[in-house]
């Protein structure tokens, strides 16, 4: 890889004009950028297209045959109350995690960035849950969310509203988990919104104060919340794809339970995947899961098209 | 959040926005609190009805010394900085000249290259996980180091980001070096790294970050506790002490979170404005 490269130099600075130079470059980039195509390809590109192959066989781990069998893998997935319920779920699950993160991480940005004492306190504090490891944190709230020695049910009962074992009631149980993701995911958001409020140009407020936004509501309205408005949908899409793939908290506090309960997208594909071993009917499912990560994905692509065509 | 900004309005302000950021600061830091708390007490105080930050009685080395001889933590928290450290050294090698021959070179291709990383950055890892599953059994790769290290060599985000910064690093200083008689190799690592250092350190702290917790594929991969990352070590204590022994648990917990804990807040400040000043862009 060296020889090649180290043939370019000299070569290089005429390459506008020299042919040599031009295909030494296109050699010395295909040399440079080849591993990573490679690796990408074997451990990413080629794993997604072949989980979607797989999705319509009937292989099961460790059988010597496999067989095509078209969408009988997504039938049985659509005939199953157990995928609906799953799938209602994890839908339930980010619907609660990502607006809440979403505002609260907004919220503290802006609060953050309105003043300038402890702003280096404030920063790491919000942001010191997205570093820790969320599994020994899970357990955690586990002890927290105990129902009678838990500072939870405490604090609820000490403000005299009702209590309840949150982690193993079924009513309950997903939205003990998207509390622990919200506290999680808050960090991450409040940062992106930080690196979105340095980007509003200093101009647009002066220009604004001129128009006679003087007020911190007016200047918010008028500047901050449109000059956010990409930042906004680029946290949205993180947040919910990132709510798509809870499982470390449903596979270590519920277990998909009580009664299928916390039972997420992830959590159905380990269970059939590695669990039952079912490969095939694993992979439909985590095509499903694909499917909606892609889907927020083209949204956000979408909004933000349309909001350039008119900005 | 008044309209008038009068002086009193402005003090009214800052209480307001101090008090609502340390109640904030309270919820997010409390479960921190609380787990060091507990790993301090015996099981007495844990289960008694009143709650002290400090504990009456401390109990802070029977649980420490529990959570490390119970189990091999020190090993979990080895193996971490193992595969950490290797994932990070191996995707450095592999993202760098790529994102260069992406943000600097002329070829036939890139553009394509370029499309298939962000293709890349839309799957999510999980969905790779049975086929590589089923490709490391066939290699007799499972339940070893590189099971758990091999898929995440490849970092996308990686080069992506290293791609972005590359691009606002100036033609004229590649082209100084060329003619000083570097080879394109050596461009990019006795150049392009140095100037990238904060793009660098903010990928280095987000893989270190991602990669030390993470638990749906070392789940999958490991078996022999030996292996077993922290996170997947806090599980195997968890099952072994039934979950009933909160105190070495929580020490179990906190020695696990510590490394990483304690790595950002010394490099809070690069690390926050490394994030910053690449994420959107």
């Amino acid at each position: 890889m060296a020889d090649v490269a180290m043939a370019l130099p000299g070569i290089a600075a005429r390459r506008a004009k020299g042919r040599a130079g031009a295909r030494a470059e296109i050699l010395a980039a295909w040399v440079l950028a080849g591993p990573a195509i490679t690796l990408m390809w074997i451990m990413l590109l080629g794993p997604a297209v072949a989980v979607l192959a797989l999705s319509f066989t009937d292989w099961t781990f460790g059988m010597p045959t496999i067989g095509w069998i078209g969408l009988g893998n997504y039938q049985e997935m659509f005939a199953d109350e157990v995928f609906w319920k799953t799938l209602k779920n994890t839908l339930v699950y980010v619907a609660f995690v990502v607006p809440l993160s979403v505002f609260i991480g907004l919220g503290a940005a802006l609060l953050i960035e309105a003043g300038s004492s402890l702003r280096g306190f404030y920063r790491a504090a919000f942001f010191l849950p997205v570093t820790s490891t969320l599994l020994a944190m899970a357990l955690v709230f586990q002890f927290a969310f105990h129902p009678s020695l838990g500072a939870i049910n405490r604090v609820i009962a000490f403000v005299g509203l009702p209590t309840t074992d949150w982690l193993k009631n079924p009513d309950t149980a997903i939205f003990a988990l998207g509390v622990i993701g919200i506290w999680q995911a808050v960090g991450l958001s409040m940062v992106l919104f930080i690196a979105g409020l340095k980007a509003v140009p200093k101009e647009l407020y002066e220009a604004a104060a001129v128009d006679g936004a003087d007020g911190a509501v007016e200047r918010f309205r008028r500047v901050t919340w449109p000059m956010l408005g990409p930042a906004m949908l680029f946290v949205v899409t993180i947040t919910a794809t990132r709510a798509f793939q809870v499982f470390d908290t449903v596979s270590v506090l519920t277990d998909g339970g009580p009664n299928k309960a916390t039972n997420v997208l992830l959590f159905q594909m380990y269970q059939e995947g590695f669990s039952f071993l079912r490969s095939a009917y694993a992979a439909a499912l985590t095509v499903v899961f694909l499917g909606f990560v892609l889907l927020i994905t083209l949204v956000q692509v979408k909004l933000q098209e349309r909001r350039t065509h008119y900005g | 959040m008044r309209t008038k900004t009068l002086e009193p309005g402005r003090i009214g302000f800052a209480l307001f926005r101090h008090a609502l950021l340390g109640l904030g600061a309270l919820i997010m830091l409390a479960p921190f609190v609380l787990m060091i708390s507990v790993s301090l007490k015996p099981s007495g105080e844990i289960f008694s009805p009143e709650f002290t930050l400090l504990p009456k009685v401390w109990h802070a080395w029977e649980n420490y010394s529990a959570a490390f001889t119970k189990q091999p933590l020190a090993r979990f928290i080895l193996n971490g900085f193992i595969v950490t450290g290797s994932i990070f050294v191996c995707q450095l090698i592999v993202a760098l000249p790529c994102a260069y021959a992406l943000a600097k070179l002329r070829w036939r291709g890139k553009e394509t290259v370029f499309l298939m990383v962000l293709l890349g950055l839309l799957i999510p890892h999980q969905v790779t996980a049975i086929p590589l599953y089923i490709l490391f059994w066939k290699f007799g790769l499972l339940d070893s180091y590189a099971a758990i290290i091999l898929p995440s060599t490849i970092s996308v985000f990686g080069i992506f980001l290293m791609r972005q910064f590359f691009l606002t690093v100036p033609d004229d200083l590649i082209n100084a070096a060329r003619l000083d008689g570097l080879g394109e190799f050596a461009i990019v690592w006795r150049i392009m790294m140095p100037t990238a250092v904060p793009a660098v350190i903010a990928f280095g702290v987000l893989s270190l970050v991602w990669n030390w917790n993470e638990f749906f594929w070392p789940l999958i991969v490991i078996q022999s506790e030996h292996l077993a990352t922290p996170p997947l070590g806090v599980v195997f204590f968890n099952n072994a002490e039934a979950g009933t022994n909160y105190g070495p648990l929580m020490a179990a917990a906190t020695a696990i979170t510590a490394p990483l804990v304690i790595a950002f807040l010394a490099a809070q400040r690069w690390f926050i404005d490394g994030v910053t000043m690449t994420a959107v862009k």
